[in-house]
């Protein structure tokens, strides 16, 4: 077992063998993590790897055809996706789905109809994202894409989340504009909440993670922490070129696999 | 002046017309269901309204303050039961739900009652009362009655959806029920209120009706669901005032139709119905009802 288990306890979230469908396809096949809390956890992986149905199911918007979500030691995996949420895990869906009709500030307070009592508030989110507040009037379709995905991030703050849940946070944005949601990263986890996040772009993944993990599949292909694994082994569990490589040199996956995890 | 009049006359219908449509636009702009049992549940209005009327012998006119409440308590079961399960299994599982709700509504009322003609409210002055302007403009209290009520509950409405908390849930699960769910909102429940608030239009609509002419069993399929799609389609769909211009538009359309030939007065409606169909297939407004 890793290092990690000193740092928290026990996991806010875990996710124990979960194997998801999507009619014939299996998306997910037996793929386990355990988030701690105040960990950024980030699932990386190509096109299809699965991590975006990981963060899909465990928001509840898939029924997993096998495993289990647990939060905070209770069994999610049979709660309703809007209960999940009023419990504490918020997710930023894939490609910002703002209500478009809406205006910004309509946008966070139907975030924050339900919200968790917390840190957070409408007024907070303006405080971060300073542009918000004098267009607070506009409707969401009218914003660029950046300014959009701040006020889906500050939609799901405003439920004032223990685990927030970012799906591809970088999807559709100029490079520029993805350097500048994350920087705010920081001043999100000075709350204390925990982040589990997915993420195509790489090096935005290791820069910003306590702790990865690579999907290649449906399966992982690679765990760990960024200070702990090379390029070429993310390389590696990213692309699953070098499997064949990869079967003669046991060590270059050592305590990283799950297998060898539950071991 | 008798056109004029026939002008007059087509507007003040139209009201009535955007009470039988704002039901059918709501339920269609929230949850993308085509309720095809609108019409006859505008009747089971009536019908409830009559025993109210019979059992309590209150006013006609006053009927609606426990039909609505009755009717939208209906609409939330509804929704919650047959309708949500029909969703659940895909948009197009709604239209042959609502249309077995129909013919279960309709068989039910010429089991259960009859089917005769009824109407509401017959020897109250307001309601059979009119007044002239010259000689040949008659304005009937009735009608003006129930275009202000119309007016009344499509302001009513806008207020709601735009101001209130609930009309915000509203908004935002018509425009995205995945993402309001992922803010909490349980989308089931918010379908629920919307069923609840349409059936209460329908309810006012059914009593309307029931004042304004004779009603029975038949008469939810064959004249207010028709001219409840009618307004809908030509002010556009999913838009509240759109359903007032498009009641005014057939309105209108019939009563010229009947000046001009008085059994022509549903062809006459149809047609511009079918014109804007072909012309402007998104109706005259493309507002949408939250704006």
């Amino acid at each position: 077992m890793s290092e990690r288990t000193d740092n928290g306890g026990t996991p806010l979230l875990e996710v124990r063998e979960l194997t998801v469908h999507h009619g014939q396809l299996r998306a997910l096949d037996r793929v386990s993590l355990r988030v701690f809390p105040g960990e950024v956890y980030a699932i990386i992986g190509a096109n299809g790897a699965g991590k975006s149905t990981l963060l899909r199911t465990i928001a509840g918007l898939h029924q997993p055809t096998d495993g289990a979500i647990l939060y905070d030691g209770k069994d999610m995996t049979k709660v309703r996706p809007e209960r999940r949420a009023t419990g504490g895990i918020v997710m930023v869906p894939e490609g910002r789905r703002l209500f478009g009709s809406l205006t910004v500030e309509e946008n966070l307070k139907v975030g924050a109809t339900y919200a968790r009592k917390g840190p957070w508030t409408i007024e907070r989110v303006y405080e971060i994202f300073a542009w918000m507040k004098d267009r607070r009037t506009q409707r969401t379709a009218q914003l660029s894409g950046g300014e959009q995905q701040s006020v889906a991030i500050g939609r799901a703050l405003v439920a004032n989340p223990r685990v927030l849940l970012l799906d591809e946070l970088s999807l559709g944005l100029a490079p520029v504009i993805v350097q500048r949601i994350y920087a705010m990263l920081p001043q999100i986890l000075s709350t204390g909440l925990t982040v589990l996040l997915v993420e195509q772009d790489v090096s935005q993944a290791l820069r910003v993670a306590s702790h990865i993990q690579c999907l290649l599949e449906g399966h992982t292909t690679l765990e760990g922490r960024p200070s702990e694994v090379t390029a070429e082994q993310v390389e590696a569990a990213y692309f699953g070129l070098s499997q064949a490589a990869a079967e003669g040199s046991e060590a270059l996956w050592h305590g990283s696999t799950p297998s060898s995890r539950a071991s | 002046m008798a056109w004029v009049n026939a002008i007059i006359q087509g507007i003040l219908t139209g009201g009535l017309y955007a009470l039988f449509a704002c039901g059918l636009s709501l339920m269609f702009g929230v949850m993308k269901v085509v309720n095809l049992a609108h019409g006859d549940l505008a009747v089971i209005g009536a019908y409830v309204a009559l025993g109210v009327i019979t059992v309590t012998h209150i006013p006609a006119l006053w009927s609606f303050v426990i039909v609505v409440p009755i009717m939208a308590v209906l609409g939330y079961g509804l929704q919650r039961t047959l309708i949500q399960a029909a969703l659940d299994r895909g948009v197009l599982i709604t239209l042959l739900v609502t249309f077995g709700l129909s013919v279960v509504a309709e068989s039910g009322q010429q089991q259960f009652i009859n089917a005769d003609s009824h109407s509401l409210g017959v020897g109250e002055s307001i309601i059979t009362g009119s007044f002239s302007i010259g000689s040949q403009i008659q304005l009937p209290y009735l009608l003006l009655l129930i275009f202000a009520v119309a007016v009344v509950v499509l302001l009513g409405l806008q207020y709601f959806l735009s101001l209130s908390r609930y009309g915000r849930m509203i908004r935002a699960v018509a425009d995205d029920q995945e993402a309001a769910q992922l803010s909490g909102i349980d989308y089931r429940h918010v379908f629920g209120i919307a069923a609840a608030i349409a059936f209460g239009t329908v309810a006012l609509a059914g009593i309307a009706y029931g004042m304004y002419s004779q009603f029975s069993p038949t008469t939810g399929t064959d004249t207010i669901l028709l001219f409840a799609f009618a307004a809908v389609v030509i002010g556009g769909l999913g838009s509240l005032w759109g359903t007032l211009l498009g009641g005014i538009v057939l309105g209108v359309a019939q009563q010229i139709g009947a000046q001009i030939n008085q059994a022509d007065q549903v062809l006459a409606g149809y047609l511009v119905f079918l014109l804007v169909l072909a012309l402007r297939p998104q109706g005259l407004t493309t507002r949408r009802a939250q704006s």
